[in-house]
């Protein structure tokens, strides 16, 4: 059954956002700049003091009162994530540093020890830098080769091409679900269909989707799913990687330390069983639980109702961009997260990104980590304005605003 | 002009200015006013890195001064590098490598010279005294 949408109130949710009172060079701060990090609620800044308060302990180490407490609590965050991602199996989460670790180690293990020579992984142009280098690197080590799907002028992909080059040589597709430059929404179930009946593994880069659309890994059928707890209210410094348990447990460890070993002597180490195999060392404890807290957050508030409200906020923004005809926007998918990236004509994004800091407003300009995408465009960069739930219509007005001012000054 | 002065000069003009529109405003017809650099010397090579705009700064040595052209794709930067320009050219390597970039601070640029922003104030900089090293060590070898 369809759950009645729920009509959000950002008035009272920027109450939860302390960080969203601040004035930047005497404006009040006009945050824009979600896709490159989100801000926290008091909940999670709650959360975190918490556990540093009253309970900060090395989890799964001690039999002290603390140490179980902490490692409880960690472990409860691994199950939250489980649920909101609807893992099959909590032992399916593995904690990371975020999207990056995740993607570097499905590349270093599962890739070290599947592709071979001559073997093809399938990326897209529109890819962050996370998602390309770790497979160049891979590439360069085992003589594959990557092969980069097109985008079609919008920033859709061109799946045409995909089909194409859906060959059996192709043992992996590594592939954004939302892109943090243009906004497109990949049709990831599609990508992963067709890739599974190749018998090609897909990893997901989950970096921009999970903060705004309903992820449902069993629903998407992914092999790996990555993700960063920043980019969803939570801290940094922390993540995950979803993997199939099938998998997982065939992959040959991260990295060596402790917590991922089940006994070792100098002659020989045997590994722990899943999800600590892959989490040597001392975890992020503490950010795994501020990372819980921002799910629960989500949860309050209701991923549904989110996206509806963001998607409301992004057509106002873009309808409002485009009353302007010297704004170009790069990226017009039919399918897209808030994201929008945009180029005023004659004036450099980094100039206006400059004038527009000094009213306070923060968007981001650049290639935004994915230069070929910017080359593709053959544009240097584009200033980026990435809404979030906590936006108003009023500030995507003072970014209007903003923009008519950095015309005056330039044109 | 000595450097010290050519920094004070510019710190007296930037005193003038009442807010951040009229010190901007500034910056951008400076940064407009002039094609500062040959295009010829509009190549990789010249390019400085980790910028967000593209920036040229290109050096000629005569035995004794060093001059400076540069140029920028982003206004602002232009007008930056136009500022830099008039302190730190036609200058010997040893008055650059001993200057101060305490003018930048006066002028309330600072937010320009933190690291995170790549808009390549602080690369130019260090360009600069870089070149100014290498022709201070060309002259020692030479003599
Ligand atoms: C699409 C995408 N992938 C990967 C990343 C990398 O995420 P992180 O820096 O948190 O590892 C980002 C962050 O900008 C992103 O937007």
């Amino acid at each position: 059954m369809e759950k009645q949408l729920q009509l959000l109130d950002p008035m009272v949710i920027r109450k939860d956002f302390p960080i969203l009172s601040t004035m930047v060079n005497n404006h009040p701060l006009v945050y824009l700049d979600n896709a490159a990090t989100t801000q926290k609620p008091q909940a999670v800044l709650d959360a975190l003091t918490d556990y540093y308060l009253h309970y900060n302990a090395n989890v799964h180490r001690g039999v002290h009162h603390l140490s179980q407490q902490a490692t409880i609590a960690f472990e409860n965050v691994r199950e939250k994530i489980r649920q909101f991602i609807n893992a099959a199996s909590s032992h399916e989460i593995i904690y990371t540093r975020g999207t990056t670790e995740s993607i570097n180690l499905v590349a270093s293990t599962w890739g070290r020890k599947n592709i071979k020579a001559g073997d093809e992984i399938l990326i897209s142009e529109i890819e962050h830098h996370s998602n390309i280098v770790p497979w160049q690197m891979l590439c360069e080590e085992k003589q594959a080769i990557l092969k980069v799907i097109p985008i079609h002028e919008n920033g859709t992909l061109d799946m045409d091409a995909f089909y194409q080059m859906l060959t059996d040589k192709v043992k992996l597709l590594a592939i954004t679900h939302v892109s943090n430059t243009l906004g497109t929404i990949t049709p990831v179930k599609e990508l992963i269909d067709a890739a599974h009946a190749n018998n090609t593994i897909v990893l997901v880069d989950g970096a921009q989707a999970l903060s705004h659309i309903k992820v449902d890994v069993q629903d998407l059928g992914c092999d790996f799913y990555a993700f960063s707890a920043h980019k969803i209210y939570g801290p940094m410094g922390i993540g995950g990687l979803y993997g199939k348990e099938h998998i997982l447990e065939a992959m040959p460890p991260y990295q060596g330390g402790g917590e991922m070993i089940q006994s070792v002597s100098f002659e020989k180490t045997t590994y722990n069983e899943l999800p600590f195999k892959f989490e040597a060392g001392t975890p992020n404890a503490g950010g795994a639980i501020g990372f819980g807290a921002a799910l629960d957050y989500i949860n309050k508030l209701g991923i549904d109702n989110i996206a509806a409200y963001e998607h409301r906020l992004g057509n106002y923004a873009t309808r409002r961009l485009m009353e302007n005809s010297n704004i170009r926007i790069v990226g017009t998918a039919p399918e897209k997260a808030s994201v929008i990236s945009f180029l005023i004509d004659r004036i450099h994004p980094f100039d206006a990104g400059t004038i527009l800091d000094q009213m306070g407003i923060a968007v981001r300009t650049g290639n935004h980590c994915t230069q070929p995408l910017m080359d593709k465009y053959g544009v240097p960069g584009t200033i980026r304005a990435s809404l979030a739930f906590y936006n108003t219509e009023s500030e995507v007005d003072a970014l209007i605003n903003g923009i008519s001012k950095v015309e005056q000054l330039f044109l | 002009m000595k450097i010290q002065d050519a920094s004070n000069s510019i710190i007296n003009e930037f005193d003038n200015f009442e807010d951040w529109m009229d010190k901007y405003n500034y910056l951008i017809e400076l940064g407009k006013s002039l094609p500062m650099i040959e295009e010829k010397y509009k190549v990789e090579s010249n390019l400085i890195p980790g910028c967000q705009s593209r920036v040229w700064l290109h050096a000629e040595f005569d035995g004794k001064l060093i001059h400076f052209t540069a140029d920028s794709d982003a206004v602002i930067t232009r007008g930056i590098a136009n500022l830099l320009i008039r302190v730190y050219s036609d200058h010997t390597p040893q008055e650059i490598l001993d200057a101060s970039t305490e003018f930048i601070k006066e002028i309330g640029l600072t937010e320009h010279l933190s690291p995170t922003r790549s808009n390549g104030l602080m690369s130019m900089i260090k360009q600069i005294k870089m070149y100014a090293l290498a022709y201070k060590t060309k002259l020692a070898i030479d003599q």
